[in-house]
């Protein structure tokens, strides 16, 4: 049976993650399933989870008035969900929605963040982690606001 | 071995083909399909391209999206942009249409032998790496694993869904497809085309990318090529200019000291990787 920890440590996320780090993130950690079509999370919720996807595809939506909510990205297997919970002040800028059933590990972020304040290396590995995660979703919704494939005229 | 360009009449002057089929892909997205009305076999490399002439409107430079094993048609992939792209896709069956060519570098097939093939397609960049497609997977054992990164703006936009769907049953083949923005009903990948590098399974080593779609999404891909290991001459991209004679004459197409006609369209990314960085050419 695979442990936390080892789920965790395997994660493409937290791979090469000191294992003494592992160990306090599992303190936070727990197992999660959400049924296709249930929101993860909410626009203007208090944020104080992530979610490590080890199943299914999770839809990030915006709404917009008078309109369908838009689908603006989709979070696979080895992805991260939700970075609000790191940056004040801790609520959800998107709604979350299960495409498929998904199963993922939940980490607390109130104990994440109490963890990181007491323990600055591990903070700042938590940073650095989130900074490329964050680095690479810029680039891609820079890309994404050119509208590249628009006719021009 | 791809067969080689065949241009046995003066390159100026319009073959005469007549459609037999118009195949709707997308709303403003037509295939053609031309048969020669004389006895000539057209042959073509994946990559080249053909000057179409929608005769009384214009003529256009379209990418050959057939596949290069059938060799009495050529088909191209139209997007209705212009009056002559218009008028190409309003063509009926049994209409006379002009061509020329084909013309232009190829996507490298012969050196891509033995080695896995990465493809990354923007919008109606599929087309002219859809020959390539064909050639791959027509001489499967001739390659390695073929990887078909696809992306468009919204579902509605897709090129060749059911080819895209049967060419990820092939053996060592791996199709991902993903949209910039999309609905509800939309069960698929969204995000832009480099965000499916990571769910692709490459070996960057021995490998070959080709690449085609907007300019910028090219650069973009670029990087993250590089980032996944490929170097610089393993990486291709078709360019687009304004094409007018095609055989280099006419000087409507360079891109520095290139012109696209005629040492392109396609070009290893290391020609070219400098001129891709300079504003506004």
């Amino acid at each position: 049976m695979e442990t936390l920890e080892r789920i965790i440590a395997e994660h493409p996320f937290f791979v090469g993650l000191d294992g003494s780090f592992v160990s306090l993130m599992v303190s936070c950690a727990s197992n999660v399933r959400f049924e296709a079509g249930t929101y993860i999370l909410r626009e203007g919720d208090p944020a104080n989870t992530f979610y490590l996807i080890r199943e299914g595809k999770v839809a990030v939506e915006v709404l917009a008035p008078q309109h369908k909510p838009i689908i603006i990205s989709t979070l696979s297997v080895g992805e991260i969900l939700g970075w609000s919970w790191l940056v004040s002040p801790f609520r959800w800028k998107f709604h979350a929605r299960a495409v498929d059933n998904v199963r993922a590990i939940a980490l607390d972020g109130k104990c994440l963040r109490t963890k990181c304040e007491e323990n600055h290396d591990l903070g700042y590995e938590v940073l650095k982690r989130f900074a490329q995660i964050m680095e690479q979703r810029l680039d891609a919704t820079r890309l994404q606001l050119l509208d590249v494939y628009a006719v021009r005229r | 071995m791809i067969m080689a360009t065949a241009i046995t009449t003066d390159p100026m002057l319009p073959q005469p083909y007549s459609v037999r089929e118009v195949a709707k892909e997308t709303p403003d997205t037509f295939t053609l399909t031309l048969e020669p009305e004389n006895a000539d076999k057209p042959l073509f490399q994946p990559g080249q391209f053909s000057m179409l002439w929608a005769f009384g409107v214009g003529e256009l430079p379209i990418s050959i999206s057939g596949d290069p094993g059938l060799n009495d048609r050529l088909v191209y992939t139209v997007r209705s942009v212009g009056q002559a792209t218009h008028s190409l896709v309003n063509q009926q069956v049994g209409d006379s249409v002009g061509v020329r060519g084909p013309f232009g570098t190829g996507w490298p097939a012969d050196a891509a032998r033995g080695r896995d093939v990465i493809i990354v397609a923007g919008g109606i960049g599929l087309a002219p790496l859809r020959p390539l497609i064909y050639h791959v997977l027509r001489n499967r054992e001739e390659y390695g694993r073929l990887v078909v990164l696809y992306g468009t703006r919204s579902p509605r936009e897709l090129l060749y869904r059911k080819e895209l769907a049967a060419w990820a049953r092939n053996r060592e083949t791996q199709v991902l497809v993903t949209v910039d923005y999309g609905g509800l009903g939309w069960r698929g990948h969204v995000g832009v085309v480099t965000t499916l590098f990571k769910y692709a399974r490459l070996q960057p080593a021995s490998s070959v990318a080709m690449v085609c779609g907007p300019e910028i999404m090219m650069r973009f891909v670029t990087r993250e090529l590089e980032a996944q290991g490929l170097g610089r001459d393993d990486i291709y991209l078709s360019m687009e200019r304004n094409m007018k004679c095609a055989v280099g004459f006419c000087g409507h197409c360079q891109y520095g000291p290139h012109f696209i006609c005629k040492d392109g369209p396609v070009f290893r990314y290391e020609q070219i990787r400098k001129l891709l960085e300079k504003y506004e050419l």
